[in-house]
Order: structure tokens, then C-alpha cells, then sequence
């Protein structure tokens, strides 16, 4: 059904540059050698800033290290506790002492604070998806020595903004499918209004990401500029009303920076005031005060030119040189969804 | 991070459940879906976000085949502006 797909679009004739913001959607068209084929096809597809280590800006990875150093158990995402700062990772934290350790999730953290008796803090980094979690955590009851530092991050304000900078000419968005199973198709639309664009809500497994292509040309072919849903074993147009109650509930939105695009309007989630004994910058406000001040990108990381489609991973000049999954210098090499790492990991 | 695992609900106790991952079986927390023993999930961070629908599942694939074949697509699809 693949060859049949990538028939079908040749067929087309279409010329197209579209932007996805998946980690895991990249991972599928590099591992499985997707991109070169569209490419053949005529159709080029960008990774855009949906990898939230990737985005999450180094004063916060900072101010994480901070409460380590002051003597919190940090718990922490694989990929998260790699990110270098000017100070080095969460990793090198643990290395000169401080007590770090690895979750997968918030479920995973909770039970590692159920036995200590040590103050925890779990980094929260995410987006929608991971953020309804901690949601549903939050209102399910947190141990007394459990905070959150919150870092979630929204995603449609994140699409919006990279179209209305118009620094990139595309002609399609495919949009993220777990992410969308939380919010929805519905925020996709003022978007694709705005800009007339075609946006597929699509899956992770290649036929979902040729589909979701082939749906775009189909618009394009029509002069259509519509959200459709391809990934509608799993999404649904309202979305998760549960998880977006339970995300509502306990986050309020506030605007946030994204690490190589900008402060985004309305693109954060903070901890709602009734929720502030959960919140790490709260509770721990003198510690993260005292936490380093935000710093320079590495010279010649091109991390951000990468969050925002402009380049591919091998037009940095330290890409696989200075910069590998070894010893990365920036976030898109460390996360398992970063554009860098990805392209590292396949090899081309 | 969009990685999210299918698998199979086993059996229900409350907020958790008891899930196969392909022959892991692990607990999962099933607080933001209604499930019940048999239904297929997606799961992210410990954490079922939604249940996989069969029937769209099947839609999906006459979908597929429609898009493929070249037959315009059907109103089966939904579009929405």
C-alpha cells in the first residue's frame, strides 16, 4: 500500500513543502526512508519545534539543576536529563552528587517520592499530551514532598506563529496526532483559516504520514485549505473533553519563550494559584531565583534555525562533527524527538 | 512528546489498569478515558490518552484504499473549515 501511495502522489505532480511538529512523525520518515521518497515525489517536509526538550529554554533545564544542587530529588525525562547547559545536565548534576533519577512518567515519579522522605520535584516538560497527565495527576492527590516545575507548552499557539512569521513558504501542515487526541482538531482551524493551508491531523506509522500527504495534494488540487483528520482511530474532533477539563483545571495559560523561535503569546502552562503547593517556582521561589540567568546558544548551534524548519540538521557545520548524540551542544542532538539526534541515528 | 504505546486493556481496578503492550503487561493510569477490558488504548507517560476505535480503524482503511485508488474521497472523511 506504501508503493501504491507514493504512486498515487507522483501521479499528482505536485510540488509541496510541508511542516510537521513531531518528534515521532520525524523518527518515521527518516527511519523508514520516507523523506527521500516524497522528496522524489515532490514533496519536501520540515520538522518544526514539536520536540519539548528541544524547546524548553535552557534557564529552565537551569533552574531544574538548581534545585538538585539545593538538595531536591530531581525526577526527570531520559532526554531531559542530558540537555547541556553553561553548567552542564541534570546528568552531570547527578555526577558531582546530586540525587537525579529517570521517570517515564508522572505516575513513575510519584511512586519514587512515595520512598523518600526527601523533597521531590519533577521537571515538567511537555506538551499537551504529557501536560493532561500531570493534570490528572494533580487533581488525583500529589504526596507532601511532590512538586512540578512546570514547562508544558502548547502547541497550536507554537503553528501559529511560525506561519504568521513567514519566514517559511509552506503549503501544508501535518499536525500532531497525540497531541491532537488531547486538544482536538478544532484549534487547527482559525489556523488553517488565517492562512488558507491545508492541516491533516495524522498518526505515526508511515502509511499515516503518506496519507496524511496525499490528503494535503488533494486540497491543494482543490484550492481547499481545511483541517481533516487522518489519525481518526485515535482523535477526535472535540478532542479529550476530560483531559481538557482536567488541563484547565489545573493549568492557567501564559505566554512562554521557545527556545529558537521566541516568547510565543499564550503558549505556556503555568499551575493555576490553587495549585501553587504543587509548583516548584513557588515553593522553592529563593532557589530558583538564585538559579543562572538565561545564556547564549553554543557558537554555531543552529538548534533554532532547525525548531524553525529553515534548515536541515546537516547544513549545521557541527552537525556529526562537534556535535553528536555523544557529546551533543544542543537539544535537537540530545532528544530522541530532535530533529539532529534523528538524522544522527539513521545516518544518510 | 507524541510517542504514545497501543495496547490492550486486561483489566480495570479503579483509576489503573492493567494493560498489554504486545506481551508486557503493565499498569497504566485510566483517568482521562472510559475503558473497559478488550478496548485498545494509546498510551503516553503512564497514562492512556485515548481508546483506539475499531470501527474508525476499518473506516481508516477503506480510507486509505479510497485515497490510494484515486476514487474522490468520499464524505466519509471528515472536513471541516
Amino acid at each position: 500500500m506504501i508503493e501504491a501511495a507514493l504512486d498515487r502522489l507522483r501521479s499528482l505532480k505536485v510540488s509541496l513543502t510541508l511542516m510537521h511538529v513531531c518528534g515521532t512523525q520525524q523518527d518515521t520518515l527518516v527511519r523508514f526512508g520516507l523523506a527521500p521518497l516524497l522528496r522524489s515525489a515532490g514533496v519536501t517536509i520540515r520538522q518544526g519545534p514539536g520536540c519539548p526538550v528541544c524547546v524548553t529554554p535552557s534557564s529552565e533545564y537551569a533552574e531544574m539543576i538548581a534545585l538538585c544542587d539545593a538538595g531536591l530529588t530531581g525526577l526527570v525525562f531520559g532526554d531531559a536529563a542530558r540537555v547541556p547547559t553553561r553548567n552542564g545536565s541534570l546528568l552531570d548534576a547527578r555526577a558531582r552528587g546530586d540525587d537525579v533519577r529517570i521517570v517515564y512518567g508522572i505516575d513513575d515519579a510519584i511512586r519514587l517520592a512515595g520512598e523518600t522522605e526527601r523533597e521531590c520535584v519533577m521537571m515538567g516538560i511537555g506538551l499537551e499530551t504529557t501536560a493532561a497527565t500531570t493534570a490528572a495527576a494533580a487533581l488525583e492527590g500529589l504526596p507532601e514532598n511532590f512538586s512540578i516545575l512546570p514547562c508544558y507548552r502548547r502547541t497550536p499557539p507554537a503553528v501559529a506563529a511560525i506561519l504568521d512569521s513567514g519566514e517559511i513558504h509552506l503549503d501544508g501542515l501535518i499536525e500532531p496526532g497525540h497531541v491532537s487526541a488531547i486538544v482536538g482538531c478544532k484549534p487547527w482551524v482559525p489556523i488553517a483559516e488565517k492562512h488558507h493551508l491545508p492541516h491533516v491531523v495524522a498518526g505515526f506509522e508511515p502509511l499515516d504520514l503518506l496519507i496524511a500527504v496525499l490528503m494535503i495534494a488533494q486540497q491543494r488540487l482543490e484550492g481547499r485549505g481545511e483541517v481533516e483528520n487522518e489519525y481518526r482511530r485515535v482523535v477526535r474532533w472535540e478532542g479529550n473533553e476530560r483531559a481538557l477539563e482536567d488541563i484547565a483545571t489545573v493549568f492557567g495559560v501564559q505566554d512562554a519563550y521557545w527556545r529558537g523561535l521566541a516568547t510565543i503569546p499564550e503558549s505556556g502552562l503555568a499551575l493555576r494559584p490553587e495549585f501553587e503547593a504543587l509548583d516548584a517556582r513557588y515553593r522553592y521561589a529563593e532557589v530558583i531565583e538564585g538559579a543562572p540567568p538565561p545564556e547564549e546558544e553554543t557558537t554555531g548551534c543552529r538548534c533554532g534555525e532547525v525548531l524553525r524548519g529553515l534548515i536541515e540538521s546537516q547544513e549545521c557545520t557541527l552537525f556529526g562533527r562537534a556535535c553528536t548524540p555523544d557529546h551533543p551542544l544542543g537539544p535537537c542532538m540530545v532528544s530522541t524527538e530532535g530533529s539532529c539526534q534523528i538524522a544522527f541515528k539513521y545516518g544518510s | 512528546m507524541c510517542l504514545g504505546m497501543p495496547a490492550k486493556v486486561l483489566s480495570v481496578s479503579g483509576k489503573r489498569a492493567r494493560a498489554d503492550f504486545g506481551g508486557a503487561i503493565r499498569e497504566i493510569n485510566i483517568s482521562l478515558v472510559e475503558v473497559k477490558p478488550e478496548d485498545y488504548v494509546v498510551v503516553h507517560a503512564g497514562y492512556a490518552i485515548e481508546v483506539i476505535s475499531p470501527e474508525e480503524a476499518d473506516q481508516t482503511l477503506a480510507l486509505w484504499r479510497e485515497l490510494v485508488s484515486g476514487i474522490p474521497v468520499s464524505d466519509e472523511v471528515e472536513r471541516r473549515a
